[in-house]
């Protein structure tokens, strides 16, 4: 095998791990702590999208794309906000309920976007020092992508040192380990899950802007990415951090490297069969999460 | 959606129809995707159907009647396509229907047409391979589009292709007639990769670009997909001037939602562009800008819809007669008329004769002529060397 092609697909398969990452950790969080599965989170990815292209009607320039992932951020975590104030926290008791509402709420998201921005989607085109490659042992690695591995790693950086480091991220490991427990000692556990909710959005948003470096901004643009996301977050262990990093990561190279050998279409009937056999061997993921809620 | 186009007609009438109307009106279909993901594409072509409509009932309609547009909604879904053509035949009354875009759509909708002995007119360029008595095709047969990029490319010293689609009938359909042509001609396929419809990943595929080092891409990718194509191959360094990509899928329309930057210098083969420089197709942009807007783009497919009217009522007039049956049959025995897209005429298996044309895309997203068919094409649905044997029967 030519050793560039392989250098070159596995360097693919972190890039494409690392977009399923940031798809995939929003969705981890509210599951780990909530056991609530937001079936309106790939609109998040495209609610981000729209709000890149939207900033960069406002700033265009080379700075753009720089501008564009806090205003994402903020504007997915706002909307989280609100999905989870007005839906989610009134449905908590009732786990299906929420996959119907927030299934509802994607429908409705979707097409409202068809509405206000067309069918078939918008343009956000990447700044100049985004475009080309570097080249390393034969293969290139274009700019675009080695960006978003550095918007993945950030992003991942500072949700470890949230969750490790702040007084918000002890109470969301306590409400996570024991709910009840850590309700009894006065900890608003609505709160926190509004917090958590809120975070994994944003991420979701910032997902939104580097999808629209790689391709257009459509209405179902979330709906392509929210697939591999949930198979993320079942492989990873339920609600693991590290285990959705680690999912992502060889969910991304079994996509590339099968592409060695088939192509694109078959690539996705081997993610699913892999994922599958995975799951047989190891039910309980690549992380085994230890909180206590999951005894009951 | 219906009722208001067919208010707006019936007082278009009123207003523009002498009195020497003979009988009521005749019922067409107009049957597209006016909702959904295809309704981008479609609505235009629903547009260029009722323009034709009009022009002609403003002249005094078809064998002195009028003619009233019923217009339907295939809502993106071949089963909808399907129950809406029932539904025209059926309980709307029409004498014919002008509709349909994607392949499964024309095959959902084929049955009804044989079993209530009806006549479609189909409009898209597609992968041949059916020849059915109640449809006729205006369409590229791919000896019409397909095979004409090869033979331009292989004009111009291309030796090496790389093949890629969306994963569905007509990229399969296309690259099996492109391969088997391919190795007739002693060239080579360097490569030849498919992605789900709506696809956006094409790591894979540009790292096998780069390895296989093809002197030229054909691309039937559809829809979202070639913006994530482009996009992508931009920032790996493959530009069109580096690397040429044919499109099969990208026409005036979709290169202006795509931001003509991003296709710049790309191909395409159609048998129409908006920059073709005779009269008839000044007139008819003119006209339809008039109707729709300035910023109107005009592509291949709406000029098949507004063409497949006009031979319809030439048909009509030839035949004397509305019935299905007898416009078929007077349909492929027409002289040629002429149009935006130049003189035009049905061949005996019931598709257009026609000329294909090599565009190349220029930054204010229109397409510069670079090369045309040295005459007109007949169509030929089956591919002698990817279908060998199988010929379509002139009923």
């Amino acid at each position: 095998m030519d050793p560039a092609l392989l250098l070159g697909q596995i360097f693919n398969g972190v890039s494409v791990g690392s977009l399923y990452l940031l798809a995939a950790l929003g969705l981890a969080l509210s599951f780990g702590l909530m056991r609530v599965i937001n079936m309106a989170h790939g609109e998040m990815l495209m609610l981000g999208g729209y709000l890149a292209y939207l900033t960069l009607q406002v700033v265009p320039g080379p700075l753009g794309i720089i501008a564009a992932l806090p205003v994402a951020f903020i504007g997915a975590a706002l909307f989280g906000a609100f999905l989870h104030t007005a839906l989610i926290s009134r449905l908590a008791a009732r786990p299906l309920d929420t996959l119907l509402a927030t299934w509802g709420v994607s429908l409705i998201l979707q097409q409202g976007a068809r509405s206000l921005f067309g069918a078939i989607g918008v343009e956000v085109t990447a700044p100049a020092w985004l475009d080309g490659a570097v080249a390393v042992g034969g293969a290139s690695l274009p700019y675009a992508r080695l960006f978003i591995l550095g918007v993945a790693a950030l992003v991942l950086a500072a949700l470890a040192l949230l969750l490790a480091r702040t007084r918000i991220g002890l109470l969301v490991r306590a409400v996570n380990q024991d709910r009840m427990m850590a309700a009894a000692t006065g900890i608003d556990v609505r709160r926190i899950d509004l917090i958590v909710f809120s975070l994994g959005t944003g991420i979701a948003g910032l997902a939104g802007v580097v999808l629209a470096l790689l391709g257009p901004v459509t209405p179902t643009v979330g709906q392509s990415y929210i697939v591999p996301a949930f198979l993320v977050v079942v492989m990873g262990g339920l609600g693991s951090i590290t285990g959705t990093v680690a999912a992502a990561l060889i969910l991304g190279l079994v996509v590339a490297l099968s592409q060695l050998a088939v192509d694109v279409s078959l690539s996705q009937v081997i993610l699913l069969l892999f994922v599958i056999l995975f799951i047989q061997v190891r039910p309980e993921g690549v992380v085994a999460s230890r909180s206590r809620s999951l005894d009951a | 959606m219906a009722l208001r186009a067919r208010f707006l007609l019936l007082t278009g009438l009123v207003a523009t129809a002498p009195a020497l109307a003979a009988g009521p009106p005749v019922k067409v279909g107009v049957l597209q995707s006016l909702t959904g993901t295809m309704a981008i594409s479609e609505v235009t072509v629903k547009n260029a159907e009722l323009l034709a409509i009009a022009e002609i009932n403003a002249k005094g309609g078809v064998l002195g009647r009028q003619i009233e547009a019923v217009v339907e909604d295939g809502a993106s879904d071949p089963a909808t396509f399907a129950q809406k053509a029932g539904k025209l035949i059926q309980q709307g009354g029409v004498v014919t229907v002008f509709g349909g875009w994607t392949s499964a759509s024309r095959k959902a909708m084929l049955p009804v047409f044989q079993r209530n002995t009806s006549l479609l007119w189909y409009p898209v360029q597609f992968e041949g391979n059916e020849c059915s008595p109640n449809i006729i095709y205006t369409g590229a047969q791919p000896n019409q589009q397909i095979v004409p990029a090869l033979s331009w490319a292989t004009a111009k010293g291309y030796k090496k292709y790389f093949l890629i689609g969306s994963d569905y009938v007509f990229p399969r359909t296309a690259n099996l007639i492109l391969k088997k042509r391919i190795a007739a001609g002693k060239m080579a396929v360097a490569g030849e990769d498919y992605v789900p419809l709506g696809g956006t990943d094409f790591s894979a595929v540009i790292a096998k670009v780069r390895a296989a080092k093809p002197d030229i891409i054909f691309s039937t990718l559809n829809g979202d997909s070639n913006v994530a194509f482009f996009k992508q191959m931009a920032a790996a360094g493959l530009t069109s001037a580096k690397l040429p990509v044919m499109s099969f899928s990208i026409a005036e329309q979709e290169a202006q939602a795509m931001g003509p930057a991003l296709v710049n210098g790309s191909y395409a083969v159609w048998n129409y562009f908006q920059s073709l420089p005779s009269p008839e197709n000044k007139a008819f942009v003119a006209a339809y800008k008039k109707k729709y807007g300035a910023k109107a783009a005009i592509t291949d497919p709406m000029v098949h819809g507004y063409v497949d009217v006009y031979l319809w009522k030439a048909a009509v007039e030839k035949a004397g007669s509305f019935d299905p049956g007898k416009v078929r049959k007077a349909a492929v025995t027409l002289a040629a008329i002429p149009s935006p897209m130049g003189p035009v005429k049905l061949a005996p298996n019931q598709s257009l004769i026609q000329r294909a044309y090599v565009g190349q895309l220029q930054p204010d997203g229109q397409f510069k002529i670079v090369s045309q068919s040295p005459g007109l094409i007949n169509p030929e649905p089956y591919d002698p060397l990817a279908f060998p044997g199988k010929t379509c029967k002139p009923a």
